[in-house]
């Protein structure tokens, strides 16, 4: 019988919650790294067992964890106990927490600053990984979205990582300016049809897309309207929450931005808003039902100067359209007093036959629906606050 | 021998239970301290000080001898009771947040 096992990050841990098919009863392992925020965990689709890590702290700065037997138990890339600490040359290993920018003048530009909140030009920092994404094919290969925004990709398993510079050095980089939570890339989507096409996001730059491996890229971002920006339909500088699309249609993709929600059928060359009749099209996670890909999930967000959702009532939303016409999916869900958010990062879908739907919130519960979002129950309620939720259905 | 005292999520992260303790040759500074380090404990590379710039992380202090080293040089040596291993060299969690 199948299993699920929704990988949770939280600002203080990890963690693990898995159940069978049935998706009744589900098993909490956690707090994995107890007191540090994870960002995210995703697993290799190619190996299910293989699971990375984003564990960060402004105090002590980035660790890359991973894991090969699902989750019980982890180690940092190349720094496996009882190894030796050192490389043959004598230099220190530890390399797997090294996110250092390329500003080669080979590998695309010296590019060294963008632009800060008052408009003046400031230095790149790293600070954190906000994402994930291993790849389709290799459990070796994980692209890294980081704040301040950049794409990192290693190749090892996690124990080095290098900057695909050509995104930060195709031409718009120096206007990318910080949305409030930070200048952070926090969406990759991987083309499962064309290896060679990757698509990401940036808050607050916009959407970008490149079709050589990541080699150059192009902003995609035709069709936003943002008025909160000297040029509501500039090129770049829409604060762009996430994209989603479904594997089997590639070039569809569906958006959440900060205001409005989006949808393109053309690989991003050009976006039309679908936020029909949503009661607020703020937001921060969008989805997409894994065997209907006209059908979209999202939770409206009061505004964005208030985060929780309108009346206090936590609605997803699911349009079975492609969007403009959404329907409340309520049952199971606080429909008085709730205040919650749900990050960017903290909705995702399994693949079984009755596609489960499961959200995270601010206020520490994971609600979960087994039947496509007509009813939801919560799997766990008191966990710190949810930062990101991944799900893998396993055979 | 230098003595070295880690704040509780680094000694999570390096795997100690206490305070750890180093043999170091020639000077005894900051920057020989956290090679040192560094190189016994490779996971703690980049979560006191940067990668690259070797400049400590801003929420990160360093004590000895009831004095904020903090702000001293990487190359200023350290006092002699931190040489010799009758005082530990602090580093710390500056308390912070909310």
């Amino acid at each position: 019988m199948s299993k699920v096992r929704i990988l949770v990050g939280t600002k203080k841990g990890a963690f693990i919650l898995t159940s069978d098919g049935k998706r009744a009863k589900w098993d909490v392992s956690g707090p994995h790294f107890a007191g540090w925020e994870i960002y995210h965990m995703k697993g290799s689709p190619v190996d299910p067992n293989r699971i990375y890590a984003s564990q960060t702290s402004s105090w002590f700065g980035q660790v890359i964890q991973r894991s090969n037997d699902g989750g019980k138990t982890w180690e940092q890339p190349g720094t496996r106990p009882g190894e030796s600490t050192t490389t043959p040359d004598g230099m220190p290993m530890g390399e797997s927490n090294k996110f250092v920018y390329d500003t080669s003048p080979k590998n695309g530009k010296p590019l060294t600053t963008h632009m800060w909140y008052d408009g003046t030009q400031h230095p790149w920092e790293f600070k954190r990984v906000w994402h994930l994404e291993p790849s389709l094919t290799d459990p070796d290969t994980v692209y890294a979205g980081v704040e301040d925004a950049a794409l990192f990709r290693t190749t090892d398993g996690g124990k080095t990582w290098h900057e695909l510079a050509g995104l930060r050095g195709h031409g718009t980089g120096p206007q990318w300016q910080p949305g409030a939570g930070g200048m952070g890339l926090h969406t990759i989507l991987l083309d499962a049809k064309d290896p060679k096409r990757i698509y990401i996001a940036i808050s607050a730059a916009g959407t970008f897309r490149t079709d050589d491996g990541g080699k150059t890229w192009q902003p995609i971002n035709q069709g936003l309207k943002s008025q909160y920006i000297p040029d509501p339909n500039a090129e770049i500088g829409h604060c762009v929450y996430r994209i989603a699309m479904h594997p089997s249609r590639p070039n569809v993709l569906f958006m959440q931005k900060h205001w409005d929600v989006m949808r393109s059928d053309n690989a991003g060359k050009s976006w039309h808003e679908i936020s029909g009749n949503l009661p607020t099209d703020f937001g921060f996670p969008i989805e997409v039902h894994a065997h209907e890909p006209e059908t979209v999930y999202v939770v409206p967000i009061k505004s964005d100067s208030e985060h929780y959702p309108p009346e206090g009532k936590l609605r997803v939303y699911r349009s079975r359209t492609g969007g403009n016409e959404w329907e409340a999916l309520t049952k199971g869900l606080p429909q008085r007093d709730c205040y919650v958010n749900i990050l960017r990062d903290a909705m995702a879908v399994d693949s079984l036959d009755a596609c489960g739907i499961y959200f995270g919130t601010t206020g520490g519960q994971v609600y979960a629906s087994t039947d496509s979002g007509d009813s939801w129950t919560a799997v766990v309620r008191d966990l710190p606050a949810v930062l990101s939720v991944e799900v893998q259905t396993l055979p | 021998m230098i003595r070295v005292v880690l704040p509780a999520h680094l000694r999570t992260l390096a795997n100690v239970n206490s305070e750890v303790t180093l043999e170091l040759k020639g000077a005894v500074t900051q920057r020989s301290v956290l090679d040192a380090l560094e190189t016994r404990y490779p996971m703690l590379s980049g979560t006191i000080r940067d990668h690259v710039t070797k400049q400590r992380r801003p929420f990160v202090r360093f004590f000895a001898c009831e004095q904020d080293m903090s702000l001293e040089g990487p190359d200023t040596p350290l006092p002699n009771a931190v040489a010799s291993g009758a005082e530990p060299f602090l580093i710390v969690g500056a308390i912070a947040g909310g």
